[in-house]
């Protein structure tokens, strides 16, 4: 792979209630320039809480209490992301990595047009540019994502979930940033929708040379868009290998167990049994 | 042997403001007990409709819905009687459970409703199901839904679904909300119970996978059409249909995957 983009080190984070709950537990993560990481694991196994806590997006109980998380900016600065306060880590959010959300697609906002939605982001990060340019860069925006400009004018409702979805990863695509968390993007909707939007992500990445962590309890898929998958239970990172590794000699008993859970699509009959 | 058949069923809904659209579109199929259907097709493709008008929830807007060559009541005892013999199993146990009552009650209800059993035997029978279900009935009998997890509480849903009797199942989406290591585990009790009983079973969903391992046959659905229907492994692994292959397609497969890419590395090294 090419040089390293993110250095999570030694990250563990607490649930601060009683009796605490260790939701992530000394994970080491390495996310590479470019590179698609899948991160998957079950409900409650703390893949949401990892990929928040990197971006000091945790809100108590929540308390990160160990760990480090450098981020290797390509102009060659390397910046250690507990050390910026919330001035900085405001404008490094979206600017360097940004977030499509779960469920991210229902949190438009339902009276704003999605244009206007999309100028925001550049009315705040980007306050340099005046209104017109705003406007050409939310109409390149759709287009790329291939909903297309026109469409800025369109309220959320008046929007398909598929292209609403489009409409999110337009957004965190707006400042182009070097990094894409994604948490579960493409769970609500149909495999036809699915396979278009990760069509759409993976050409994108080539592109824009973007790295992206997609989160999902959906190992088929990782395993068909991942370069490598970090398989999470109980908070830790129980096995890290490339998706053809997972896939051909998977080391772990759960990773083994999370395979089995898949019956076979084509072939012969039966789960995958490693 | 029960047989469930739907003769030309097309559904039409009256949408405000874009006028009418057309759910269902000339559907004819029938189900017998003792078989698994799969019922397959992308949202919006009329999967739930044809739940609906099962279960007269819905009517169709022509065509007819036979069990055993007689149209289904659509009122009255006779539709109650019939309701007995199809019952649902909803894709959210953590919706479809109340969540004020206990399990007992969830399950005593269509018990004491149906008068499956005299009522000295309620109880009895309420442990039965739940052990058929393979739930501890001691554990679980007096505790309410959100004390369960997804899983027991999907089964909890099955038992209910079991106690009046059916001869025909219906699942939507069942195990779509389960985590992932839990969802085979559900799917193998539905499939071993629909053996043992001889039940006739409408699963309906969107994963190809599950489809083809727990059904005898698949159905197509696109937009409101049977577009093909055969043995589960004939339709997925030779689809006819230009629609099936489509979906076929966009359905994650690493197995083909890495076949694929290894083809291409031999292909580079050459």
């Amino acid at each position: 792979m090419t040089d390293t983009l993110l250095s999570v080190r030694d990250f563990s984070v607490v649930y601060d209630v009683d009796p605490p709950v260790r939701a992530v537990k000394n994970v080491d993560l390495e996310i590479g320039r470019g590179e698609i990481v899948g991160l998957a694991g079950e409900s409650g196994c703390g893949k949401t809480t990892l990929a928040y806590g990197v971006q000091r997006l945790l809100r108590p109980p929540a308390v990160i209490t160990s760990g480090s998380v450098t981020f290797h900016d390509e102009d060659g600065i390397d910046v250690d992301l507990n050390t910026l306060d919330a001035e900085h880590m405001r404008r490094f959010r979206w600017d360097k990595i940004s977030m499509v959300f779960q469920g991210a697609m229902n949190a438009l906002n339902p009276v704003a047009t999605i244009g206007s939605q999309l100028e925001d982001v550049f009315e705040v990060h980007r306050p340099e540019l005046g209104r017109a340019e705003r406007r050409r860069a939310v109409v390149e925006l759709l287009e790329i994502v291939k909903v297309g400009g026109q469409r800025r004018r369109s309220f959320p409702h008046e929007l398909s979930g598929g292209m609403r979805q489009r409409v999110m990863i337009a957004m965190a695509l707006a400042l182009r940033p070097q990094l894409m968390v994604m948490d579960e993007p493409t769970t609500a909707l149909d495999v036809l929708v699915q396979r278009e939007i990760l069509r759409q992500i993976s050409q994108l990445r080539h592109e824009f040379g973007f790295s992206v962590v997609f989160i999902t309890h959906d190992l088929p898929l990782l395993l068909e868009i991942s370069d490598r998958i970090a398989i999470m239970r109980e908070g830790e990172i129980v096995e890290l290998a490339s998706a053809e590794r997972i896939w051909n000699a998977p080391q772990h008993e759960y990773t083994q167990r999370l395979l089995a859970s898949f019956p076979r699509l084509t072939g012969q009959k039966g789960v995958v049994a490693r | 042997m029960t047989t469930l058949e739907f003769q030309h069923v097309t559904k039409v809904y009256n949408v405000r403001g874009s006028g009418q659209l057309k759910a269902l579109d000339d559907v004819s199929f029938s189900l017998t007990s003792h078989q698994t259907i799969g019922l397959v097709g992308q949202s919006g493709s009329g999967k739930s409709t044809i739940a609906k008008i099962l279960t007269q929830l819905e009517r169709p807007t022509s065509g007819t819905v036979l069990l055993d060559g007689k149209p289904v009541p659509t009122f009255g005892k006779g539709l109650r009687r019939y309701r007995q013999q199809l019952r649902m199993v909803f894709q959210d146990p953590f919706a479809s459970l109340n969540p004020y009552h206990s399990i007992r009650h969830h399950v005593e209800r269509p018990l004491r409703l149906d008068r499956v059993v005299p009522p000295a035997e309620v109880d009895a029978e309420v442990r039965r199901l739940l052990e058929r279900v393979r739930l501890d009935a001691d554990a679980v009998i007096d505790r309410r839904p959100h004390e369960l997890s997804g899983g027991q509480r999907q089964r909890v849903a099955i038992a209910r679904a079991l106690a009046s009797r059916p001869s025909v199942l219906v699942a939507d989406e069942p195990v779509s909300m389960l985590d992932v290591s839990i969802r085979l585990g559900v799917l193998a009790l539905l499939s071993e119970l629909q053996r043992e009983e001889g039940l006739g079973v409408l699963y309906i969903t969107h994963d190809l996978a599950t489809a083809r391992h727990f059904s005898d046959e698949i159905m197509v659905l696109n937009q409101g059409r049977i577009v093909e229907r055969g043995a589960a492994d004939d339709v997925i692994l030779d689809p006819q249909d230009p629609y099936t292959r489509e979906l076929r397609a966009a359905s994650p497969d690493p197995e083909k995957h890495f076949q694929e890419l290894a083809a291409q590395n031999a292909g580079g090294a050459r």
